[in-house]
């Protein structure tokens, strides 16, 4: 085919084309990869938020793809400004049958308003329709927890900017809000003591091999304490044997519950730690505290609204296990995001819910 | 242009022919030798094609058998705790573990179910690896060799040791001990930096470091050196020890005029025996000292004046805003 003084000069220069073949395929793919990131850009941007001083290294990386788009329950959300009532306005408790005991001193109007609501919020469309249904029993509880939350845990819900919270921000529109928890360990069968409650994958230690106990213990009892660290160099005891020297095993229920803290947030260590020295409360952002105080306030919700609401709830409300009332924490609100729906005010519509208070239209 | 056959990772000259059995000078060593020689062209491609025979002794005997104990007993406690489900043990595998005593039976022998196991496993592991430290002395010494393998393992041993007795019997409790669980045993790594102050501020975990990635770039430099002369007769190391010939030679200059100095043929490697042998060394002195002497490292290099201090403020704010952050800003 090809002609005859082609194929007598090619056998008479015989040549290696592999080596230039293998050369050119390499630089020919790194320069159309390279053509494609700078024209198309890179895929995989990120942005750091820094969270400390220069030269600690503490900073909250993200991709761009997530750190860009909004929290998709955001535009779900529906409110309804508040109905300043005029003089003389009647009384819910009056006008309508079987109203609500909690609401029945508001208005009609903003009776109507904030019952609507709270339907929509947690899609359950039979709320205080009477209290043969437990939701009613249970949604009235909700309120004065809510109430609870706005009015004495400001430091926490209102740290960074106004945004307070109502049932939307646990709920958003599901009955049952996603990521409440309840009781699993012991997990391992035919173990006693510290084995028994870790080594296993389980939704309660986020799939790692670290204690599923943490949040049983430090989102649930008040006396509970986090800390681990000795604070001098040296620190004389048999940890286990003595109370206040701690165990390599609680460091890892530790690290189990910073684990679900971080996983919740959608951040890292350093978004509150110095990650050099973890304990160090000279090294800690404004973030830690905050932290603290929610972990305390989500010790309360558990133990003064939800686990008592235990007898009220059906069967099917109840845990899998050890048929235990379901319980929050911090990814019950936040879902994955430093502030839950980023940040937006849930309160400012509502001041029925801001306050135990008769509420303070304006 | 690229034909170049030493840079390939295999091995490029392979030998197969009759098994290689081993001297018999006594008339009784062959006695202990088992397994019929066989030749794997695959093995050959990174080592010595001849696969066998084994030299058992009674150490290697002991060594296996408890070792394999202390392997199944592990493995049996593992089943057990997901209830003998063999696809649950298959799925949790890398995240179930036998854990050593709960922390309040301190240094006493706890239940079976709560550390008791583990307490049996482990006498059994610690005979196992000790007669395969004895095993690796008394083939060296029938070998007429120095024990310089025997040393470097039982430096290796040491750290073992400090890990799982010395460490704990000086805490005064089992339950300071690792687990034996894939990644269990990394939480316990990682809890036990973090429990006692961050192991990054304790010193011989520096030098540990130091000799862990020195030997690696040592291991790198010598690789490359000796793969390089080859061609020269450079891989004749033992034989340019004594008689430098023209690899040796170029090798030497190579680094005399890359960095104004050179190893010789002999002190390479015992640059790299010593480098080898000194990180499980210091780790286990690090180690050791961790919760005995000091309890929280990163206080202790303050109180040493090694842990520097940052200006600046802590927290976002003080750098941009959450709602820039998400490209929310007003």
């Amino acid at each position: 085919m090809l002609p005859k003084w082609f194929n007598e000069w090619n056998k008479a220069n015989p040549t290696n084309v592999f080596g230039p073949a293998i050369a050119i395929g390499i630089v020919g793919s790194a320069v159309f990869v390279a053509a494609l990131l700078v024209t198309w850009g890179n895929p995989v941007q990120t942005e750091s938020m820094q969270t400390g001083p220069r030269g600690t290294g503490m900073s909250v990386p993200e991709y761009n793809v997530a750190r860009k788009a909004e929290d998709p329950t955001v535009a779900g959300y529906s409110s309804a400004p508040p109905v300043v009532p005029g003089a003389g306005a009647a009384r819910a408790g009056d006008v309508i049958d079987n109203a609500e005991p909690l609401l029945a001193d508001l208005t009609p109007e903003n009776y109507e308003r904030i019952v609507n609501a709270m339907r929509t919020w947690t899609g359950i469309s039979v709320l205080f329709d009477g209290e043969e249904n437990y939701q009613t029993v249970v949604a009235r509880r909700m309120i004065q927890m809510t109430q609870n939350l706005n009015e004495n845990w400001a430091g926490h819900v209102n740290v960074n900017g106004d945004a307070g919270v109502n049932c939307y921000t646990c709920h958003r529109g599901e009955a049952v809000p996603s990521d409440v928890w309840f009781n699993v360990t012991p997990v391992n069968e035919n173990v006693g003591g510290w084995a028994a409650d870790q080594n296993r994958a389980t939704s309660m230690s986020s799939s790692t091999s670290l204690p599923s106990t943490a949040l049983e213990v430090y989102l649930t009892d008040y006396d509970s304490q986090v800390n681990v660290h000795d604070l001098e160099s040296r620190v004389a005891g048999v940890p286990g044997l003595d109370d206040d020297v701690h165990t390599i095993q609680k460091t890892e229920m530790t690290f189990s519950l910073m684990n679900y803290f971080s996983n919740s947030l959608g951040v890292n260590c350093v978004f509150c730690h110095n990650s050099r020295a973890f304990y160090d409360g000279a090294q800690v952002t404004p973030q830690w505290s905050t932290a603290q105080q929610g972990r305390q306030m989500v010790i309360e919700l558990n133990q003064e609204y939800l686990i008592p609401l235990k007898d009220t709830y059906p069967a099917e409300r109840l845990g899998p296990i050890y048929a235990d009332a379901p319980k929050v924490g911090c990814r019950t609100c936040h879902k994955g995001y430093q502030k839950p729906l980023q940040g937006m005010n849930m309160v400012a519509d509502w001041p029925e819910l801001a306050s135990t208070e008769a509420p303070v239209y304006e | 242009m690229f034909n170049t056959e030493y840079q390939n990772i295999f091995t490029q000259v392979q030998v197969q022919g009759n098994p290689e059995w081993g001297m018999d000078d006594s008339g009784e060593m062959m006695a202990e030798r088992g397994g019929k020689p066989w030749f794997s062209t695959l093995a050959g491609w990174i080592g010595n094609a001849q696969i066998g025979p084994i030299y058992l002794g009674w150490t290697g005997m002991v060594s296996l058998a408890t070792g394999l104990i202390w392997f199944v007993m592990v493995g049996i406690n593992m089943l057990s705790q997901v209830g003998f489900s063999i696809p649950e043990f298959i799925r949790q595998l890398f995240w179930l573990a036998l854990e050593p005593p709960s922390p309040e039976y301190g240094l006493s022998m706890p239940p079976l179910d709560e550390g008791g196991w583990y307490i049996i496993a482990s006498f059994f592991l610690l005979v196992s690896v000790m007669t395969w430290l004895l095993r690796s002395y008394l083939l060296a010494a029938e070998h007429k060799m120095g024990k310089h393998v025997f040393w470097a393992f039982a430096a290796a041993v040491w750290l073992f040791l400090v890990l799982g007795l010395f460490r704990p019997v000086l805490m005064g409790s089992w339950s300071e001990a690792v687990p034996y669980g894939i990644f269990p045993h990394l939480d316990w790594t990682t809890a036990f930096s973090i429990r006692y102050g961050n192991l990054y501020y304790n010193p011989f975990h520096c030098l540990s470091i130091v000799f862990l990635y020195g030997s690696v770039l040592l291991f790198c430099m010598h690789g490359g050196t000796i793969l390089a002369v080859t061609r020269y007769g450079g891989d004749r190391e033992l034989e340019q020890i004594y008689d430098r010939g023209t690899a040796t030679e170029r090798a030497a200059l190579f680094w005399r005029w890359t960095m104004g100095f050179n190893a010789t043929m002999e002190g390479i490697h015992r640059w790299a025996w010593w480098f080898a042998v000194l990180t499980p060394i210091t780790g286990g002195i690090g180690i050791l000292l961790t919760g005995t002497v000091v309890d929280n490292w990163f206080i202790w290099a303050q109180e040493h004046n090694f842990a520097p201090a940052y200006d600046g403020a802590y927290g976002y704010e003080d750098y941009g805003s959450y709602e820039a952050f998400i490209g929310k800003e007003d």
